[in-house]
C-alpha cells in the first residue's frame, strides 16, 4: 500500500496508540495538517507552541504514557525548546514532532529554516531528522521506543515538507528498531548488602524520588516503608510515591523541606534513596548532607550514581524491580526488625515534628496562601490531580497540599518553568476529563502562558486556577528580602491585569476572593462549576516560604520564620 | 586521586551528528577533549572514537557515563586501566635549504625517520610513535626547520580481549 509520509506518520501513531495530540500549525506541517483534517485523530490546538509541549509534558506525567506534539519549523520549533528542557530535566516521555524546510533547502537559511536538532541536541533524549521517507516509519516507532525506556525523556522527531510529501509502500509489520530496554539485572550481593546495613541501623530513612512515579515502584516503595516501619521523605518529584497522609511521610526534605525531615536526614544513620539525583536544591551543602548515614542509592541511570553525593551502595536497576528483589530477599531472610526497634528513632522524628510542625498564622483579614491550600485539600479531600506554575505557589503546595498517589502532583521540578502548569492542567484534564484537575499558580507565573485559557475555554477543558495573587515574584521576592537586605529589584507585579475580567474575556469564568471567610464559598462554587474557572486570591504580599535552607548551607540549618508563624 | 590522561574508546553507531552528540554531551557538562580520532570500523554502520582527557578517576568514570547516556553510543572502554598499546602519527615537512640539507639527511639516518615525499625545496616526513616518542621527535625537527606539521589525534588497542 504506497502512502504519503504525512499519511505514514498519522498510522504510526495510531499504531503507538496516541489518542491526542497537541500542536499548532504552519507552512512545513501543511501537509500532515490536511490530513488531521480527515482522520479521527483528537488534536489540541494552542495558542503557543511552548503550551503545546508543557500540555503533552502534563499528560504524560498524569497517565504515565507518551505525550506528543506537532508544530511547525523554524520559530514553531523554538518555542518548544523550553518545554523540551522542562521534560527532559524531569525524565518526562515526550515525542515532539517539528517541521523542517524541505531536504534540498536546508542549510540554505531559508524561510523559517532552523537546525532544531542542532539547538536541542542538549535538551532531548536523543533527536532525529528524517532524510528520506525510507526512514521515517522506523524512526517514529524508534523515538516512542527511546522515549519511554530506561531513563524516560524527550524526543524530537524533525519531518523536512517534502519527506512528507513523498510516497512510498508502507508496511508496518516490516519496521525494524534497535532495543533500548535496559534487561533487569537482579543484584542479590547487593541485596544482601542492604539485609546487613539494615541489620544494623538504628535510624533508617527512605528518600524518594521522581524516579519512583516513573518506574510505577509506589506500592513496592510503600510496601517496604510500611512493613518494615522506615520513615519516608521525598523529594519535590518523589511527592505522591508514598502516601502523604501516612504518619510515616515526613514531606518534602531540602531547601523548603520539612524541619523533622531534614533533621532526619542529617541524624539518620541509613539512607536508602530510590529514583533520586540528589539536586541542589535537595542536599544543601554537599559535605554535610547526611553526613551520619550509610546511602544506598538505587537509579536506572548510572550517570545519577555519585554524580554529587558519594553512596556507599549503588545499585543500578529500575526502582519497581530493584525494590521486588529487596522485598523478597528481606523476607526470604527473615528480616523482622520492625517497630519496637524502630521506636526510639520514630519518637526522635515525632519530636523534631512537634517541635517545628509546618506552619502559618491565619489571622486578621489578609488570605494567607497557605490557607487557600489548606482549604482547597479540605473541600477536595484530596481526589484531585493539581498542577502548579513555579516559585512560592509551588513549594507551598508541596507543603500544604497531602497527595497520596503517585501521578497527582504535577510540577516543573529540575528546570523550574514559570509558565508550566496552566498549559500542563490542559494536558492532564484531557487525560482524566472527569477529574478535577487544578493550577496552583502565583501571578507571575501565570502571566507566562497565559494565551493558553483559550484553549480551555475553545474545547471546554474545564480545568481550575486557584490564584495565590500577591503582586510580587514572591519567591524572588523572598530571596531579596532575607538576602539582599530588602531590595526589591523588579520585583514588584503590583501592575498586573484585572484576572477577573481577563478570565471572561477569555470566555471562562472569573471569581475573587479577598477575605480569609470568601476562601471556602470561591472554591466551592468555582469547583462546582462546568466550565474553566480563574479564582483570584489575594493573599498576603509578603509572606515567606518556611522553612527555607540558605544557598551554601547545610540542610539542618534552617530559617523557621518568626516564632509567631510557627505557632 | 590521581589526575592523569585517559585514553578512552568509544563505538558508536556511525549516524549523522554522532560525533557533535559526543562533543556537546561532554563539552556541556564542562568536559575537556584533548585528542580525537574517529574512522569507521570493519563495517562502515560502525565507528571507532578514541579520545584522550585528562581527570582522576572520579571525573573519568563520570565521563563515561556520561557517554553512555547517548543512544548511539555502543560501548565505552577506558583503554588506561588495562593494558594497551597506543600511537600517533604526524606529518612534517622540512624546507631544505643550502644550510640545512645536510643537517636533515643526518637527522633521517640518526633517528630513521620515513621520508614519504622528497621535492628539490622540500621533504615530507611521516612518523609513528607514542606520546612521548612523537614529543621527542618534534623537538629534534623544531631546530631544523618546521614548515609545516599535522599530528593526529591517538589510536589505541586494547592487547587482551
Amino acid at each position: 500500500m504506497k502512502l504519503k509520509g504525512s499519511q505514514i506518520l498519522l498510522k504510526m501513531l495510531e499504531l503507538e496508540k496516541v489518542d491526542i495530540i497537541f500542536g499548532y500549525p504552519g507552512g512545513t506541517v501543511l501537509d500532515i495538517y490536511d490530513q488531521l483534517y480527515k482522520n479521527k485523530l483528537k488534536h489540541i490546538l494552542v495558542r503557543h507552541e511552548q503550551g503545546a509541549v508543557h500540555a503533552a509534558d502534563g499528560y504524560a506525567r498524569a497517565t504515565g504514557k507518551v505525550g506528543v506534539c506537532l508544530v511547525t519549523s523554524g520559530p514553531g520549533a523554538t518555542n518548544t525548546v523550553t518545554g523540551i528542557a522542562t521534560a527532559n530535566m524531569d525524565s518526562i516521555p515526550l515525542v515532539v514532532f517539528t517541521g523542517q524546510v524541505p531536504t534540498s533547502l536546508i542549510g540554505n537559511d531559508a524561510f523559517q529554516e532552523c537546525d532544531i536538532t542542532g539547538i536541542t541536541r542538549p535538551c532531548t533524549k536523543h533527536n532525529f531528522l528524517v532524510r528520506n521517507i525510507e526512514e521515517l516509519a522506523s524512526t517514529i516507532k524508534e523515538a516512542f521506543h527511546i522515549a519511554r525506556t530506561g531513563r524516560p525523556g524527550p524526543v524530537l522527531v524533525d519531518l523536512p515538507k517534502n519527506v512528507m510529501a513523498a510516497e512510498i509502500d508502507f508496511d508496518p509489520a516490516a519496521i525494524q528498531i534497535r532495543n533500548h530496554e535496559p534487561i533487569h539485572k537482579p543484584a542479590p550481593k547487593k541485596m544482601a548488602q542492604v539485609y546487613e546495613m539494615l541489620s544494623h541501623a538504628k535510624k533508617p530513612l527512605i528518600m524518594t524520588g521522581g524516579g519512583v512515579i516513573l518506574g510505577k515502584a509506589s506500592s513496592e516503595l510503600t510496601e517496604l516503608a510500611r512493613k518494615y516501619q522506615i520513615p519516608v521523605t521525598g523529594t519535590l518529584m518523589g511527592i505522591g510515591s508514598f502516601p502523604g497522609t501516612d504518619p510515616l511521610w515526613l514531606g518534602m526534605l531540602g531547601m523548603h523541606g520539612t524541619y523533622y525531615a531534614n533533621m532526619a536526614v542529617s541524624h539518620c544513620d541509613l539512607l536508602i534513596a530510590v529514583g533520586v539525583r540528589f539536586d541542589d536544591r535537595v542536599t544543601g551543602t554537599i559535605e554535610t548532607f547526611a553526613a551520619n548515614a550509610q546511602i544506598v542509592q538505587i537509579d536506572i541511570d548510572p550517570s545519577s550514581i555519585n554524580k554529587n553525593v558519594v553512596v556507599d551502595l549503588p545499585i543500578i536497576g529500575a526502582t519497581k524491580p530493584t525494590l521486588r528483589d529487596m522485598l523478597k530477599f528481606l523476607a526470604e531472610h527473615n528480616y523482622t526488625q520492625q517497630a519496637a526497634e524502630r521506636k526510639e528513632w520514630l519518637e526522635q522524628i515525632a519530636g523534631w515534628k512537634e517541635q517545628f510542625p509546618l506552619a502559618y498564622c491565619q489571622n486578621g483579614q489578609i488570605i494567607k496562601p497557605q490557607h487557600v491550600i489548606e482549604t482547597l485539600h479540605k473541600v477536595t479531600k484530596g481526589n484531585v490531580i493539581i498542577t502548579t506554575e513555579v516559585g512560592q505557589n509551588q513549594m507551598w503546595t508541596a507543603q500544604f497540599f497531602p497527595f497520596d498517589l503517585p501521578n497527582t502532583f504535577i510540577t516543573s521540578g529540575g528546570l523550574g518553568t514559570m509558565g508550566y502548569g496552566l498549559p500542563a492542567a490542559i494536558g492532564v484534564k484531557c487525560a482524566f476529563p472527569d477529574k478535577h484537575v487544578i493550577d496552583i499558580a502565583g501571578d507571575g507565573s501565570i502571566q507566562m502562558n497565559i494565551q493558553e485559557l483559550a484553549t480551555a475555554a475553545q474545547y471546554k477543558i474545564n480545568v481550575k486556577i486557584v490564584l495565590l495573587n500577591n503582586g510580587y515574584l514572591g519567591m524572588v521576592r523572598q530571596w531579596q528580602e532575607l538576602f539582599y537586605e530588602k531590595r526589591y529589584s523588579h520585583t514588584d507585579m503590583t501592575y498586573a491585569p484585572d484576572f477577573v475580567k481577563l478570565a471572561e474575556a477569555f470566555g471562562i469564568v472569573g471569581l475573587r476572593a479577598s477575605k480569609p471567610e470568601e476562601v471556602e464559598p470561591t472554591l466551592l462554587q468555582g469547583l462546582a462549576l462546568d466550565r474553566p474557572v480563574l479564582m483570584d486570591f489575594r493573599v498576603s504580599r509578603d509572606e515567606c516560604v518556611y522553612p527555607m535552607v540558605g544557598p551554601g548551607s547545610s540542610i539542618s540549618e534552617m530559617k523557621l520564620g518568626t516564632r509567631e508563624m510557627i505557632n | 586521586m590521581e589526575t592523569k590522561e585517559h585514553i578512552i574508546s568509544i563505538l558508536v553507531h556511525n549516524k549523522p551528528d554522532v560525533l557533535a552528540r559526543i562533543a556537546g554531551a561532554l563539552g556541556g557538562k564542562g568536559y575537556n577533549i584533548e585528542s580525537l580520532s574517529v574512522n569507521t570500523t570493519t563495517s562502515y554502520e560502525i565507528s571507532k572514537i578514541v579520545m584522550t582527557s585528562i581527570g582522576n578517576q572520579t571525573t573519568i568514570t563520570k565521563i563515561e557515563n556520561q557517554l553512555r547516556r547517548i543512544v548511539d553510543v555502543i560501548g565505552v572502554d577506558d583503554l588506561t586501566n588495562v593494558e594497551s598499546i597506543n600511537r600517533e602519527l604526524i606529518l612534517v615537512k622540512l624546507s631544505l635549504t643550502a644550510d640545512s640539507r645536510a643537517k636533515i639527511e643526518k637527522a633521517i639516518d640518526t633517528y630513521k625517520w620515513k621520508v614519504i615525499v622528497s621535492a628539490n625545496t622540500y621533504l615530507i616526513l611521516e612518523i609513528t610513535g607514542d606520546k612521548p616518542q612523537i614529543d621527542f621527535a618534534i623537538a629534534r625537527l623544531e631546530p631544523l626547520g618546521i614548515a609545516d606539521i599535522t599530528r593526529t589525534g591517538i589510536v589505541a588497542l586494547e592487547l587482551e580481549n
